[in-house]
């Protein structure tokens, strides 16, 4: 049988690159002058302005991580944090400018808006293009706008939970999403409201040598429901890229959010991004993450379960093919007594790829009767791939229910003869197995997300075995 | 038009670098049943994995020309396309397959042409009735939590479904109850027709009571010692192998 080798894929309309074309980019580099002249443009009020230098100042004071994957190549030097795309906020597809609609219908965002979602936003480099709601959800007092008018419009709910769930001085990078932070949604669902159909925020980087540094703000009031869809990707580039966006979620008292997530970063892209949910009484944080971009992701979604009975379910499957290391996982605290915790974690890795899984379960003193069950399971599709697992557990308290499994496997060869067997080509027969093993993931994903992440799959693993 | 379906001429097979099969030569025709038989690690398995060209078993000499066309270094793929199925002795399991989408995705393949859900999810269940197979299973992971029955079955089905000229059936029998091996049996009957055939591998006599068998090959070795019909079949019940080894 024919050698597995890997083509240069055909990330066909991922890699639309458009002429980069802005109103204005920043140049590159961070230095003082390099914020002031971000918070000018963007009319930040002083509050705001006072926060990116502060977090300016953090972000100088901390260190790289000395864990996980080498950012030695990331020189903030060649990263212009700031690039404005020609044309203001819209909230019509009809007044975005064609190339830039062009690209966002390529990606099935408008056909996606008219079918099954319930509200849109775009963001195109630094800033949001496109933004809309169904107008009962108005009338409902949904809040869903872009970052830079809730700051505007709603200051009082802004200062009060921006970079406050995820601390400034989290880490290097967060401190660096706080001074140059742009764009991004801002999401409210009053008590009580429960929306049938989710929201979704797409997040597209066409600048080369730059960044993106979105800030998601999501608010679920008591007994209310929402799902909130954020998709990303961007075209190659041979330098590197940034994205360093951050997202904070606040689930009130019985209320439902559940967080999905299709990330598709070219491969120059070092994805270091930071998600963190605290969760109240009853209330419950479900996330769902598809990983097959980047370059580099270290990204590690935080539940913190503060109320008693406060649930979260992590499902998750990142793909790494040639060149990509992909650091993810999945952390939680439990706070409170009677909490709950799912994992169920995948991940493939291919042509040289690597995945790691680094997780935290912690469970607090005052956390009695809580349970936490995590589950995660990795394939290699070759000798030269590679898989870890490292898990942190931290059980504080002997009241508790938990359970560790892990997995590492390989594509048998009798697995693959079995299915040529039946007719199925060698290429064919591991696609099959590998969509078998993201069917618990996929399944979790709206149909037409499941179908995009299928498709992922097979792009993959297209032109993989000769 | 000849009626030949196979044909395997001086075949010479190693697994693992040690020789199994030793000059195989073996001629099966539309409309026929064959049997295979002979004592464990005598080579039958291997010589069904060598007509599918499993790549883990080596070619050292010999050919094999199926329909016509010598399939002797094809790849498995294109000689199950062309018509040949094995029923493994140890199914694979395929985690978040279901039976249905697999056997349609497989369906496509074999015959190059879509397949219609609906109907062909009904034309599944109705084999599956047949089988005595739970249809609820349609939906469930391939293999993933059946039991040695179900996955025999599986496979009987499977058979059913692709409908190919030439149906291997690798042990199909072993492990199973007798309701199970009457059921594996009534699946080969409903598949037989004057224009297929069938080839079985089997130690156990059971399988073939029902069965109007044609030929049995006695493997002992990696050589046929024996070709005959019925008559083999009662011999070896009564005495074993005994009498064919050196």
């Amino acid at each position: 049988m024919a050698k597995t080798q890997l083509e240069e894929l055909n990330r066909n309309i991922y890699d639309i690159k458009n002429k980069d074309d802005y109103d204005f980019k920043i140049q590159k580099g961070l230095t003082r002058e390099i914020v002031e002249e971000i918070s000018k443009r963007k009319n930040d009020p002083g509050w705001m302005k006072e926060i990116r230098l502060k977090a300016l100042e953090t972000y100088n004071k901390l260190e790289l991580p000395t864990w996980g994957p080498d950012l030695s190549e990331l020189n903030m030097d060649e990263i212009a944090t700031y690039v404005r795309p020609k044309t203001k906020l819209n909230s019509s597809w009809d007044d975005v400018p064609d190339d830039i609609k062009n690209t966002f219908d390529k990606l099935g965002i408008p056909e996606a808006e008219r079918t099954s979602l319930a509200g849109v936003g775009a963001q195109y480099d630094s800033e949001v293009v496109y933004h809309s709601m169904k107008e009962e959800l108005l009338k409902q007092g949904v809040i869903y706008t872009d970052m830079e008018t809730a700051v505007r419009e709603y200051p009082e709910i802004v200062k009060e939970h921006f970079m406050k769930c995820v601390p400034i001085n989290d880490h290097k990078f967060v401190a660096l999403h706080a001074a140059v932070w742009s764009g991004g949604s801002f999401v409210y669902i009053p008590k009580g409201v429960k929306l049938e159909m989710p929201l979704q925020s797409y997040f597209r980087l066409n600048s080369p040598e730059s960044g993106q540094f979105e800030h998601t703000l999501i608010i679920v009031e008591e007994g209310a429901s929402l799902h909130f869809i954020e998709g990303c990707s961007a075209p190659k580039y041979n330098k590197v890229n940034l994205h360093a966006g951050c997202v904070e979620l606040y689930v009130k008292k019985n209320a439902y959010l559940r967080y999905s997530t299709i990330e598709n970063w070219s491969k120059n892209m070092m994805n270091l991004n930071t998600k963190k949910a605290i969760v109240e009484e009853g209330g419950q944080v479900d996330w769902v993450t598809g990983s097959f971009g980047s370059k580099i992701s270290m990204l590690y979604p935080l539940s913190i379960l503060n109320g008693k009975g406060a649930k979260t379910e992590y499902t998750g499957i990142s793909f790494a093919g040639e060149g990509q290391n992909l650091d993810t996982g999945f952390k939680v605290i439990h706070n409170a007594p009677n909490t709950s915790s799912v994992v169920n974690a995948k991940s493939i890795s291919k042509n040289g790829g690597k995945c790691t899984y680094r997780s935290l379960v912690r469970i607090n003193e005052n956390a009695q009767n809580s349970k936490s069950s995590v589950s995660c399971e990795s394939l290699m599709l070759d000798d030269f791939s590679v898989s870890d697992t490292i898990p942190v557990n931290d059980i504080r308290t002997d009241e508790v229910e938990f359970s560790h499994e892990a997995k590492i496997g390989k594509i048998s060869d009798k697995t693959i003869f079995y299915l040529m067997s039946r007719g199925l080509s060698e290429e064919d027969a591991k696609a099959m197995i590998v969509r078998g093993f993201a069917y618990p993931i996929s399944k979790e994903l709206p149909g037409e997300y499941a179908v995009e992440m299928n498709n992922l799959i097979n792009l993959e693993l297209e032109g993989a075995i000769g | 038009m000849s009626n030949k379906l196979l044909e395997i001429k001086n075949l010479n097979v190693n697994a693992e670098e040690k020789q199994i099969l030793k000059g195989i030569d073996l001629t099966i025709n539309k409309g026929e049943i064959h049997v295979i038989m002979g004592p464990n690690g005598s080579g039958k398995t291997t010589t069904a994995n060598a007509i599918l060209n499993n790549p883990a078993y080596k070619k050292t000499g010999g050919s094999i020309v199926f329909d016509g066309e010598d399939i002797t270094d094809m790849r498995t793929d294109e000689i199950a396309r062309k018509g040949v199925f094995m029923s493994f002795q140890l199914p694979e399991e395929i985690p978040g397959v279901s039976v249905a989408n697999f056997l349609k995705y497989a369906k496509n393949k074999v015959t190059g042409k879509p397949v219609k859900i609906f109907q062909f999810k009904d034309e599944l269940k109705k084999y599956m009735e047949d089988l005595n197979m739970k249809t609820e299973n349609i939906e469930r992971s391939l293999n993933v939590g059946f039991s040695g029955g179900e996955k025999k079955k599986n496979e009987i089905l499977q058979m059913l479904v692709l409908n190919p000229k030439l149906a291997i059936l690798d042990e199909t029998d072993s492990g199973l109850d007798v309701d199970a091996i009457k059921t594996v049996s009534k699946g080969i009957e409903m598949f037989k027709n004057d224009e297929n055939a069938v080839l079985i591998i089997t130690h156990n006599m059971r399988i073939l009571e029902n069965l109007k068998v044609d030929y049995v090959h006695v493997l002992i070795d990696g050589k046929i010692v024996t070709t005959g019909g019925n008559e083999i079949i009662k011999e070896i019940e009564a005495n074993g192998f005994s009498k064919y080894r050196k």
